[in-house]
């Protein structure tokens, strides 16, 4: 059995994202005048070998804490979709 | 006395370690020695330099993915230990990512990569690498950037300053701190810290870049002396 873990990684709301604020701008000069505001994150997709969904999850979110995120000034957000 | 070694450590895309190697062999008394991110042997080193470079080509964050090299078990333990371990720039990153400093830096509010001469206040003059400076001297040292952009929540904050752990400030050459010479949006125009056991120091600003007058300053030299007045003490 396996899982596939479907990871996004976004900045905390109080951490000015740069790079978001560059597409906010592109896009409000493509004329989109109704974009309000554009934040950029990460997708991680991580396959994990696991019989039970639980120990998955248990995986999942420890090398979120470890390594994917920086609680400092990132959240995530963990998905588990099984792998058939 | 026999020169004191210390360490440098070479992480896949670090690229100032022959610079910061150069700058350890042109203090008297310190011997440079380079270690290997894959290795776990500190080879004698007194003291533990992280140069600045693109650790694993900065995926992930900054320093992430060099914060588990093989290496850092030893060096965090080195750490731990009160051994003295400086971080310059891709090195303070590690030293964020690692724990043993506390906050992290991200994308400079400007967009831009840094590479440029800026002026740092030296407000704490008590720990092991400023002795040798005078309080609050301006000193001159490059910085060379895209994520120098300090953060920490407000109860680090409170901490650095409490204990007097803000050791550089981003200033103007009169050693003005304010948001025109900040050049990266860092909180307090933070340049550097260091821990509570005053054993680590992580700065942005690259001091082995100052470290001659053919380089444009020396004013980054000092600090290498002050570790060495401080080992040679010992």
């Amino acid at each position: 059995m396996a899982y596939t873990a479907k990871i996004k990684v976004t900045l905390r709301q109080s951490i000015l994202d740069v790079q978001g604020k560059a597409v906010e701008h592109a896009l409000k000069n493509l004329g989109y005048q109704t974009v309000e505001s554009a934040r950029i994150g990460k997708y991680i997709e991580v396959i994990i070998n696991e019989e039970e969904m639980a120990l998955a999850e248990r995986i999942g979110n420890e090398i979120c804490q470890k390594l994917l995120s920086n609680p400092v000034m990132e959240n995530y957000s963990l998905e588990l979709e099984k792998i058939n | 006395m026999a020169d004191i070694t210390v360490g440098v450590v070479v992480f896949p895309g670090s690229n100032c370690d022959h610079d910061t190697e150069y700058a350890v062999a042109n203090t008297k008394g310190f011997k440079p020695v380079m270690l290997w991110h894959n290795d776990h042997d500190l080879q004698g080193a007194k003291a533990i330099l992280l140069p600045g470079g693109f650790s694993y080509g900065d995926y992930l964050r900054a320093g992430a993915i060099a914060r588990f090299s093989p290496i850092m078990k030893e060096v965090i333990e080195f750490a731990n230990k009160g051994f003295p371990v400086l971080g310059i720039c891709n090195g303070f990153q590690v030293l964020l990512e690692s724990g043993l400093l506390e906050g992290a830096l991200s994308r400079n509010r400007d967009k831009k990569f840094l590479c440029c001469q800026t002026c740092i206040r030296t407000v704490n003059r008590s720990t092991i690498f400023t002795s040798l400076y005078k309080q609050d001297e301006v000193l001159r040292i490059p910085i060379a950037h895209g994520e120098g952009n300090y953060f920490a929540p407000p109860e680090v904050l409170e901490s650095l300053e409490e204990h007097n752990r803000i050791v550089f400030r981003y200033s103007d050459a009169e050693g003005r701190v304010t948001d025109e010479t900040n050049p990266n949006g860092s909180l307090l125009n933070i340049a550097g810290i260091v821990n509570r056991q005053g054993n680590v120091l992580g700065l942005m600003p690259h001091p082995e870049r100052a470290s001659e007058k053919s380089l444009g300053s020396e004013d980054g030299r000092r600090m290498f002396e002050s570790l060495y007045m401080y080992l040679a003490a010992l």
